[in-house]
């Protein structure tokens, strides 16, 4: 028995999302846009039943401060707690986490080049907890286990489309080699277009955000034709979250891919927002 | 001579400061900003500044420039005095000031205006290339 990728879950991950959640907005005329897009995802994965997720976010200063911040990071904590972010959204529930198949990945990695920052202790902020209170409301528990991957899209420089989509592809081959039989889901968070700061607030970029729809599952090479600073000026300077999105797709392996599930919508918060559902064909 | 960074890097670089992105030399001016909007994940902490917003801004040493950003509650001036929008949205949120109004505040619009001018990107959206669900 082997592990199985089963499939990759991409959404957006917007505060205010866990702000509907929290105030039961769901239905409502703003809102529902955006939410109908998660119910082929809770079915599917009621059915898939993945008892561990592999997931690429950012911290948003929860967990890493400027005063150490690694290009990419991965969680080999037993457990992930969510804490107050300082906005008023309400503290998550706790992550198992999976600290052997971590340490797997972070021997792979680092046999395979990558010199990434291992993390005994990981805060996950909602860039990692609104994304399964929306594939799982209201659940107890989480029923499955989580390995975080942390990239920095928040002091430049980034690391690059093309090195975002590498580390997913050696975070594949890791999972490849890895002697467990679980069901692992690849998750990747953030984006779509938008931008918080600055004169251009309010930027999206609805044409870029559907080439990168319509080519991540075919041809993710495509999207690291541009720099993380490229990416910034066409997504808006918080858009450069679709580099989680991008080592996301890597780490589900070159093979050829369904879309299960697509959703997206505008605006939410100031965000062009999306859901995304993937499976190996 | 002085040495050069390479071309690509150069290019980089301008494009950064064009846009502008929080790099090295932002990150450099803002680090005492930062510290104290990162230090308000804690409630206590949140609570202190409000009840002396002097005293605990000079216990992170802010700039005399940051220092005047915050007291105007001027989000443009805090960006150029080097604070990151991440971190600052931690300030925000003791104002309970949310996204919409940073960005109404920053572009100079009514917080309805900002609002309304973030629905009109629907209008963008290339319709036709979003395939139909099948067996929908």
């Amino acid at each position: 028995m082997m592990a199985k990728i089963i499939g990759g879950y991409f959404t957006s991950h917007v505060p205010g999302i866990g702000g509907a959640i929290m105030r039961g907005d769901q239905e409502t005329p703003y809102w529902k846009p955006f939410f109908a897009g998660f119910p082929p995802i809770r079915e599917w994965l009621a059915e898939a039943r993945p008892d561990v997720a592999v997931v690429f976010s950012n911290d948003h200063g929860l967990n890493f401060f400027l005063d150490k911040m690694p290009t990419f990071a991965v969680g080999a904590a037993p457990s992930y707690d969510n804490a107050d972010e300082g906005w008023g959204l309400p503290v998550y529930k706790s992550f198992e986490g999976h600290p052997a198949l971590s340490w797997h990945l972070i021997d792979s990695l680092v046999r395979d080049e990558f010199d990434i920052t291992t993390c005994q202790k990981m805060l996950v902020d909602h860039a990692v907890s609104i994304p399964f209170e929306l594939a799982y409301p209201g659940v107890e528990s989480w029923p499955l286990k989580l390995i975080p991957l942390a990239i920095n899209t928040v002091q430049y420089p980034l690391p690059s489309p093309k090195r975002c989509l590498a580390l997913g592809r050696a975070v594949h081959r890791a999972l490849q080699s890895w002697g467990g039989d679980e069901r692992i889901l690849i998750c990747g968070t953030g984006g779509l277009s938008h931008q918080l700061d600055g004169p251009r607030a309010g930027f999206m970029n609805p044409d870029y955000d559907m080439f990168c729809l319509d080519n991540l599952a075919a041809n993710p090479d495509a999207l690291t034709g541009h720099t993380a600073e490229q990416v910034a000026e066409l997504a808006g300077t918080q858009g450069v979250e679709i580099l989680n999105w991008i080592a996301a797709r890597g780490a589900m392996g070159d093979v050829p891919l369904a879309e299960v599930s697509r959703n997206y919508h505008i605006p939410i918060s100031n965000t062009a927002a999306a859901s995304l559902l993937l499976e190996p064909a | 001579m002085v040495p050069q960074p390479a071309t690509a890097i150069t290019q980089e670089q301008s494009l950064r400061r064009a846009i502008p992105l929080f790099d090295g030399a932002l990150a450099t001016r803002g680090y005492e900003l930062n510290a104290m909007c990162f230090s308000f994940n804690e409630k206590a902490n949140r609570d202190a500044f409000l009840a002396d917003e002097d005293a605990y801004c000079a216990r992170f040493h802010l700039t005399p420039e940051q220092r005047k950003a915050v007291a105007e509650r001027n989000v443009l001036a805090m960006l150029d005095a080097g604070g990151n929008v991440y971190y600052l949205a931690k300030l925000a949120g003791i104002f309970g000031l949310g996204v919409q109004d940073l960005g109404a505040l920053q572009t100079g619009m009514s917080v309805d205006a900002f609002k309304a001018m973030l629905v009109t990107w629907a209008e963008k959206i290339p319709h036709a290339r979003i395939p139909q669900k099948e067996n929908a």
